[in-house]
This record gives structure tokens, C-alpha cells and sequence, in this order.
């Protein structure tokens, strides 16, 4: 009895899991499978800010494309957007610029490659691998936020207002300034600033923390802003200029476009496509606000020039071609009331003009002033702000750089309140600007680009067809090394190395993680280490054949080599999760392929060899195997 | 192929002590490299613009050097790239220059200065700031990892084999930024992700033998630490090369055919594999012997080795079981065939 039963050994697998590999084995090939369809060139057309795309609209995209004579592969309209397919690039181009200027500022027209995946895969939700930029091409932001110039502007905006409560209160103050991370508040003496002290604490005690100093000859009032404000400052300017960026990018008509906000100033922005990037950088690096001003029309603005003095009240300016004005210090409103404004034609002149929608504050603040100076002149004055990193003795210093352009300045024909129009423009293209710079509306803080890696669609096109070509010759020379080494048991390894291969592609499409050339490097490298596990096994049961029986070596091949397996990837996976933790965009892709190619060899070496050399070698007497 | 299923019986510990001399050796040479050429630091690490051309025909590059000279980027630094159409310029942070606006400013003077039509293919540029923060994270990123391994080698072994294994792949990082000191290749992050994979790698080979050491140390009754270790080096000796030659079969792939991006990638992982088989070999090893690793050691290492222990139990009793099931299913079988018979 004893003796029969060491003979007879048993490497037998329940039902259960054969089913459980064929089922993973089918969803692996199904969720794999988009992947191998490619891409339609597609337009993509979606909904300017406050318009609805309805039935009215397919017909007339549809139409437009007709009578332009190009042939749609197919047309879905599906929430809000309408997405045509075409059969080849260059009706996708013409249909663009045809869609673009009939539609014009109705809506973003952009160019798409829209996967072919069939209906019956996609209405399983089976996608295919999101492709990084590195491998279709576009362009890859980072902004930095200027926050100092932020909390600096929340000063500024506190100046009016301080000077508001304090004359309603009839205290007199001498001046209000901002003066390193704080507002001034000068009185004459100490008296006076005792109650302006308690009025201002009674107002902004809640927002600033207020300190007193009567050591200098006009005592003042020093308030700081709390740390809650500054941060909700700070947190309030990225969010505006994340809303910003988001407006300003789809002016450029980009389908995919990736905004968002990376640690607590910085924030990522991602093109795929574009290959303008000058015209990107364009848009996205110019931080322009507006300010409207009254012309003062009493001093002689080439007097204040040559002298530097502007006249009580106003501050010299310039136009774009030199010419100094002077306005008024008062600013009646600013981009920030700014809601829309379109570039039209001027009905009555025939040149360029742009409508300008106000808020109700600034439409409010633009009524008053209208009323009282009808007849007199109105500028806008267009304000960029640049911040540039330079050395300065050796150490990196951020500049701000600011230019200051009188870009028009007419006549105010009536009084008006939120709505109005800026006639005269040189060009309708300087209109068009004009009015996305003032729709985009104003950028809390200045931005910085602090990183930038743009690649071309020939070399993203080159990455895919070298990495594809990488992946296809080392996983066939793998194959050759395995099945020459270890005979059937290599090629039962094979099997599970190219099920791993499907299983990869398989996950990382329905994650809809991006796949990038360093990830793909990362399943090249799994494939390489993937079939450690398989060697460790085989060399295992080689061993173990010197001492046992066939079957038991087998068996104690697999159960010995296992736990050597467990420990040997768990410390991999480690450091995969390391470099995910700590990695940027690139890194990250590397590492999240290469945990999930380990995990999923520990599956498909282990579980899948052993199911099949079972279906071979198991339940059954045998007296040698190929290995 | 009998010879391949015969375990060599190289003495490989008693060699262990010329191998260290070779490993203090080459990193004593690394060090030098570093201190006297330092690290060819690309533009993710410097901060700088990079853009790479492509021309339909092969470029002078003394003429776009001067080209670049006359456009007043006179300290940019241009080479083929790949091949003799595909041009990279790199361009240091320089003082009151517009960064964002560089890569157009240069394609504007490159196109007016030639009338072949130049595509871009890519433009890097990493503001000095970003730079920096990249150097102290990838810094950083290295150190938990290995943190983290030491501690995780320490719980699962003992705290000889965590020293070791950390041994081993400081040597192994060290060896590798040497070779890139000393071939001036180009470190960038995609090299410093190589190097955390060589970790990785390095450290799964080291965790193999080391597996089987503890192994041995428990089978062979009489031995002595050396013998044991030279013992588990040898079995383990055709899987370390099997997976050393399978893993640099598809990184020369990447390195030939993944295109000139992945470059210096492939190279840091090939020479990261080929260091790393040889410190899992000696260096691991020869350390956790130098700290006198024995058998108490491990007999002692309380918890994982009590559950190594039950788990093997367990597994005899479970192949038993199912042993003594399938011996009771084909008796049934036989009396049934034997009933039927009769």
C-alpha cells in the first residue's frame, strides 16, 4: 500500500481553477483587443462656453460637410459634442478649417484620432491604451503660479476699501500703502490712530492682524493678512487660473486637453496634438489683464514726459507706438468684471470692434462714471505680466516684468453700464485677440512656465514603431532562449509569458492608464523578469528530479520555488511603488507597468504553467519529461 | 542534457575575497570618474531648453554651430542624434532670456539660416527651480527605496542578509553612475528610473540566493557558513545566469531597436544587470558572511522562520491528504472494475 502510493503520484488541478484561467484568459483577449483597430482621423466638435449643440446643429454640420464635399465615415453626437470620423487626414483637415469658420466662436473645433474600436468591444467598455504625449505627440506644461504676486494683489484690492471705512467713520489718515507684506495705515497722531485702530479692528479684524507703531513720527496701523486668508488667497488664484487656462485652451481647439493642478502652485498642462506650440505658449504664457481708465484731459501728457511729474491724481502712460497719455489713478473697472466680449465688425465704420459684457458691480461702477463724462475719453489699458527667472550675482532670482500698453482710448459717446463696445481696432485679428484676451478674463497671479516638453508627431509616431519593434524581438528572442533551455516546460512557459503579455495590455487599457515610452520599456523589462519565476520553478523541479520521483519533483519544484518567487517580487514591487510615490509624469508611467507586469507573471507563471503541465504530465505515470 | 541538471560545485566563497578586492576596485574607480569628470547631467537636472531636429539630409554640424553662434546662441551645444539628419541642441539657463520663447526663437534662426525644411521633433526645457527639485527627489526616491528594502529584508531574513543585500546594491548604483561618469552618457531621469529598476533587480537576485542559504542552513546538519553559502550559490548558479540572460536579451533589444530616447535607459539597466548578478553572487554574500552569519542566526529568527516552518508542514500534510484521497478513489475504482468482473 505504502509503496503504490509513493509511486503514483498526483499533479492534479481542481475544475475551478481551470475555469478560473480560461475566464481570465477571454476578458485579458477581450479588454486587449481595441488596441489592435488603430485610430479614424476624427473632428471634434464641442460647445463654446453658455451654447447647446441641438438637432439644428447636426444639420448644419452635416450640411457643411456636404456641400464641401467630403465623406464621413461616421457622425456621433454624443453628450454635447459631435465627433466625425473620416477616412483619411486630409478631408479631416479640410473639414476642420470648413467647420471652423462657419461655426467661428460658437464652438472649439478640434482635430481628433478617435479609436476604431468596434461597437460590440466598446459597448463592453473595452478601450484602448490612452497613448502619451511622448507617443502621439503634443505638448506637456508646467506653470508655476506666482503666489507672492497673489497675496501681493489681495494688498492692493484692501487699499480703497480701507480708505473707504475710515473716511465714512471721519478719521483722518495721512496715507494707506502697502509697504513688504503688510498695509500701512499713516495717521497724524497717536489719538487718531487709536480709533482708527479699533474702527479697522472692528472691520478686518477677522482677516488681518493688526499691530500698531507709534515709534515713528506719524504713528500707524500695520495689518498683516491671517494665514487662513493668505492660503485662501493662494488657493482661490490657482483655481482661477486653472478656470483661465482651461478657457484660453480651448481657443486653441485641442480635444483632449489635461489641466490640472499639481502640488499647491503649480500646474500641469497637456496638448496632445498640437503642433503649434508657439501659438500655445503664446496664449498660455501671456498673463494680460485690463484696466479701463478715465483720460485726464487737463495736464499735457508730453510735459509730464519730459518732466517725470504726472499732474496730481494721474499716472503717465503709453500707447503701443510711444505716444505718452496720462490717466486717471482710479481704476473704474478691471478684467476681473470682465464676462464676455466678441469680436465683430463696427456696422457703422466697417472696421474691427469688440463687444465687452460687464458683471453687475462693474457694469455698476462703469454707469456712474459714464454719467459724469460723457464726451470725455476712456482708456483701456492692456496689462502683461511676465516672470522670468535671471542670476543675479549668482543667485536665481524671480523678476517680475511688467509692460503697461494704452491699447485704445475713445471718446464715451453715452453713458452705458455693462454692455458697450471698443470701436477703431487696427485689424479684425487684433479685435479677435483683443476679445480673447479680455474672455479669458483676468489671471489672479502671473505664471511662470517652468517646464516644457513638446514632442512632434513624426517622433512620437517614430516611438511607437521602435518601441513596438523593441517589445516584439526581445519577447521572440526570450521565447527561443526559454523553449531551447527547458524543452516542453519552456514552451508551457512561453504560453503564460504571452498570456502575461495580453493580461498587461489587458489591465492597463481598462485602468485607461496612459501608456508612455517609458512604459513601455517597463513591459519590456517584465518580460525579461517575468519569466524569472518559470526558471526558478524549472531549475527547482531539475533539481529535486536527482532525489524523488517525477511527479513529486513536480510538485515540491513548484511549492518549494513559490515562496522564493513571493519574497523575490515583493521586494521588486517595492521598489516599483518608490518610484511611483516619488516619480514625475515619465517615471510614473515606467513603474506603474512594471507592478502591474509583476503581479499579473506571479499569476500566469505560477498558476498557468502549473495548469498546464498538470493537463500534460498529471494524473498519469510518467517516466521521463522534456525538460 | 544531463550536464545541465548536474549543480556545479565552483568555490565560489573561496574566491569571495579577490572578488571584493575587484568590487572595492571598481567602485574606488567610480568615485574617481565622479570626482574627476562628474556626471554628464541632462537638462531634467540642470534645468535648460532641448530640442531635437530633423533634417531631410545629413547636417553639418559645424555650420549649425555656426549658425547658432550668429543667432547669438553661441553656448549652445549641438550633436547628431541618432543619426547624422536628427540634430540635438541643448541650451543652458542663461540669464534675462526668456525660456518659454527660446525653442521658437532658435527654429526661427535655424530656418532663415537654412532653406531645408527642418521638423521639430522635440522640446525639453526645465526651468532651474524644477531642476533642482527633481535632483532632490530622485535623491530621495533612491534612499527610501533603500530604506525600505533594508527594512523589509531584515523582517522577512535577518539583519546580516538585509545588511548585505544593501551592500550589494549600493555597490551595484555606485558601479552604474561610474560607468556614466566615466562614458559621459547622458543622466537623466529616465537613467535614474534604470537605476531604481537595477535595485529592484539586483535586489530579486540576491533574495533568491539568499532564500537559499537560509534553506541550506537548515538541511545540511554539518557545514560551515562558508561551505553552506558556496552550497546555495552553486544551485542557484544556472537560474541567476538563465534570468541575467534572459532580462539583458530584451534590454540589448530596447538598447538597438527602442529608439535614442531610450538609450541611456537600456545601458544603465545592462550594466545594472550584469553588476547586479555578480554582487548577488559575492558582494551579498560575502558580507552577511563577513558579519558572521551562522546557523543560530537563523534558527533563531523568530516569527517567519516558525511560519516557514508550519507553512512546509502544512504543505506535506495537504500533499499527503490528497495523496492518500486519490489512493482511496482508485481502490474504490478497482473493487468497482472487480465487482463488475465479477
Amino acid at each position: 500500500m505504502f509503496q503504490a502510493q509513493q509511486k503514483v503520484m498526483t499533479n492534479h488541478y481542481p475544475a475551478w481553477k481551470y475555469l478560473l484561467l480560461i475566464v481570465i484568459t477571454v476578458i485579458g483577449l477581450t479588454y486587449a483587443m481595441p488596441n489592435l483597430f488603430g485610430d479614424d482621423p476624427a473632428v471634434q466638435i464641442s460647445p463654446a462656453k453658455s451654447v447647446v449643440f441641438n438637432a439644428d446643429t447636426q444639420v448644419k454640420v452635416e450640411g457643411l460637410l456636404e456641400k464641401a464635399g467630403l465623406e464621413v465615415k461616421s457622425s456621433v453626437f454624443e453628450g454635447g459634442k459631435f465627433l466625425i470620423r473620416f477616412d483619411n487626414t486630409e478631408d479631416q483637415l479640410k473639414a476642420k478649417s470648413v467647420l471652423k469658420e462657419a461655426l467661428g466662436r460658437q464652438a472649439v473645433v478640434a482635430l481628433n484620432l478617435a479609436p476604431a474600436t468596434p461597437a460590440l468591444l466598446q459597448g463592453m467598455g473595452a478601450d484602448p491604451m490612452y497613448l502619451g504625449l511622448d507617443l502621439r505627440g503634443g505638448v506637456h506644461f508646467l506653470m508655476d503660479v506666482d503666489m507672492e504676486a497673489a497675496v501681493a494683489k489681495a494688498y492692493l484690492r484692501y487699499i480703497d476699501e480701507v480708505k473707504a471705512t475710515l473716511r465714512a467713520e471721519k478719521i483722518r489718515y495721512v496715507s494707506v500703502e502697502v509697504e513688504k507684506d503688510a498695509l500701512e495705515v499713516k495717521f497724524k497722531d497717536i489719538p487718531t490712530m487709536q480709533a482708527g485702530l479699533m474702527k479697522l479692528n472692528e472691520v478686518y479684524g477677522n482677516r488681518f492682524t493688526l499691530t500698531k507703531d507709534e515709534t515713528t513720527s506719524a504713528p500707524k496701523v500695520i495689518l498683516t493678512l491671517s494665514k487662513t486668508t493668505i492660503a485662501e488667497t493662494k488657493k482661490y488664484a490657482l483655481q482661477q487660473n486653472i478656470t483661465t487656462l482651461r478657457n484660453r485652451i480651448n481657443e486653441l481647439g485641442v480635444a483632449e486637453p489635461v489641466i490640472q493642478q499639481q502640488g499647491d502652485r503649480r500646474i500641469v498642462v497637456q496638448l496632445p496634438g498640437v503642433q503649434d506650440t508657439a501659438r500655445a505658449k503664446e496664449i498660455l504664457g501671456a498673463t494680460a489683464t485690463l484696466e479701463f481708465r478715465l483720460v485726464e484731459e487737463k495736464g499735457d501728457p508730453y510735459r509730464a514726459e519730459k518732466t517725470g511729474y504726472a499732474p496730481n491724481g494721474s499716472i503717465i502712460y503709453k500707447f503701443r507706438d510711444g505716444r505718452p497719455i496720462l490717466l486717471q489713478r482710479r481704476i473704474i473697472v478691471s478684467g476681473e468684471n470682465v464676462i464676455n466680449a466678441q469680436s465683430g465688425i463696427d456696422p457703422q465704420q466697417g472696421s474691427a470692434m469688440v463687444n465687452v459684457t460687464l458683471d453687475g458691480a462693474g457694469g455698476r461702477k462703469m454707469l456712474a462714471v459714464t454719467k459724469k463724462n460723457v464726451g470725455n475719453r476712456m482708456a483701456v489699458v492692456y496689462i502683461e505680466n511676465r516672470v522670468e527667472t535671471v542670476e543675479e550675482n549668482g543667485v536665481k532670482v524671480k523678476k517680475r516684468i511688467t509692460n503697461k500698453d494704452v491699447i485704445n482710448a475713445a471718446v464715451i459717446r453715452g453713458q452705458f453700464a455693462n454692455r458697450f463696445q471698443i470701436t477703431g481696432l487696427d485689424s479684425p485679428q487684433e479685435a479677435q485677440d483683443l476679445a480673447l484676451l479680455l474672455r479669458a478674463g483676468a489671471l489672479a497671479a502671473p505664471m511662470e512656465i517652468v517646464e516644457e516638453r513638446t514632442v512632434g508627431p513624426s517622433l512620437g509616431q517614430d516611438n511607437i514603431n521602435q518601441g513596438f519593434m523593441s517589445v516584439v524581438v526581445g519577447f521572440l528572442l526570450v521565447l527561443v532562449v526559454m523553449a531551447w533551455r527547458y524543452k516542453l516546460f519552456g514552451m508551457v512557459a512561453n504560453v503564460a509569458l504571452l498570456l502575461n503579455l495580453v493580461i498587461i495590455v489587458a489591465v492597463l487599457s481598462m485602468l485607461q492608464a496612459t501608456l508612455t515610452l517609458p512604459g513601455i520599456a517597463g513591459i519590456v523589462l517584465t518580460v525579461g523578469m517575468a519569466v524569472d519565476a518559470n526558471v526558478l520553478i524549472f531549475e527547482r523541479i531539475r533539481e529535486e528530479m536527482k532525489n524523488s520521483s517525477i511527479q513529486t519533483a513536480i510538485y515540491s519544484g513548484y511549492e518549494k520555488a513559490f515562496v522564493t518567487i513571493a519574497d523575490a517580487n515583493i521586494t521588486t514591487l517595492l521598489a516599483a511603488v518608490v518610484l511611483f510615490s516619488f516619480g514625475t509624469g515619465p517615471i510614473k508611467g515606467f513603474a506603474i507597468t512594471l507592478s502591474i507586469g509583476i503581479i499579473t507573471s506571479m499569476f500566469t507563471a505560477i498558476l498557468g504553467t502549473r495548469a498546464i503541465i498538470n493537463l500534460i504530465y498529471g494524473n498519469k505515470r510518467v517516466e521521463k519529461i522534456s525538460i | 542534457m544531463s550536464t545541465e541538471t548536474q549543480t556545479t560545485n565552483i568555490n565560489f566563497m573561496g574566491q569571495r575575497h579577490i572578488a571584493m578586492a575587484f568590487s572595492i576596485l571598481l567602485i574606488i574607480a567610480s568615485f574617481a570618474g565622479l570626482w574627476m569628470k562628474g556626471l554628464n547631467f541632462g537638462i531634467d537636472f540642470t534645468g535648460g531648453t532641448l530640442i531635437e531636429l530633423s533634417y531631410p539630409t545629413p547636417v553639418d554640424l559645424n555650420k549649425l554651430r555656426t549658425d547658432l553662434t550668429d543667432a547669438n546662441y553661441g553656448e549652445a551645444v549641438a550633436q547628431h542624434f541618432g543619426s547624422a539628419k536628427d540634430v540635438l541642441i541643448r541650451i543652458a539657463p542663461r540669464e534675462g532670456l526668456n525660456s518659454a520663447q527660446l525653442s521658437n526663437q532658435v527654429m526661427d534662426a535655424l530656418h532663415k539660416a537654412s532653406d531645408e525644411d527642418i521638423t521639430l521633433r522635440r522640446v525639453e526645457f526645465v526651468g532651474p527651480q524644477v531642476g533642482d527639485e527633481l535632483t532632490e527627489d530622485g535623491a530621495l526616491a533612491v534612499l527610501y527605496a533603500l530604506f525600505g528594502i533594508l527594512i523589509y529584508v531584515a523582517l522577512r531574513f535577518e539583519w546580516r542578509f538585509s545588511v548585505g543585500s544593501v551592500a550589494a546594491l549600493i555597490h551595484d548604483v555606485i558601479i552604474t553612475i561610474g560607468v556614466f561618469s566615466w562614458t559621459q552618457m547622458q543622466f537623466d531621469l529616465t537613467v535614474l528610473a534604470a537605476i531604481l529598476a537595477v535595485i529592484g533587480y539586483s535586489l530579486n537576485d540576491t533574495i533568491v540566493v539568499f532564500d537559499r542559504v537560509r534553506e541550506n542552513f537548515r538541511t545540511m546538519r554539518d557545514g560551515s557558513p562558508v561551505e553552506v553559502t558556496n552550497v546555495a550559490v552553486n544551485q542557484m548558479l544556472s537560474r541567476t545566469l538563465m534570468t541575467s540572460i534572459t532580462t539583458l536579451i530584451v534590454l540589448l533589444a530596447l538598447f538597438f531597436l527602442g529608439g535614442e530616447i531610450i538609450h541611456g535607459f537600456a545601458a544603465a539597466l545592462i550594466v545594472g544587470v550584469v553588476v547586479g548578478t555578480f554582487s548577488s553572487t559575492y558582494v551579498a554574500s560575502a558580507v552577511a558572511l563577513l558579519l558572521g552569519v551562522s546557523k543560530e542566526d537563523l534558527m533563531k529568527a523568530p516569527a517567519a522562520e516558525r511560519d516557514r516552518e508550519a507553512e512546509e508542514a502544512e504543505l506535506q500534510r495537504a500533499f499527503l491528504e490528497a495523496e492518500a484521497k486519490r489512493e482511496a478513489k482508485l481502490k474504490k475504482q478497482g473493487k468497482k472494475i472487480e465487482e463488475d468482473e465479477a
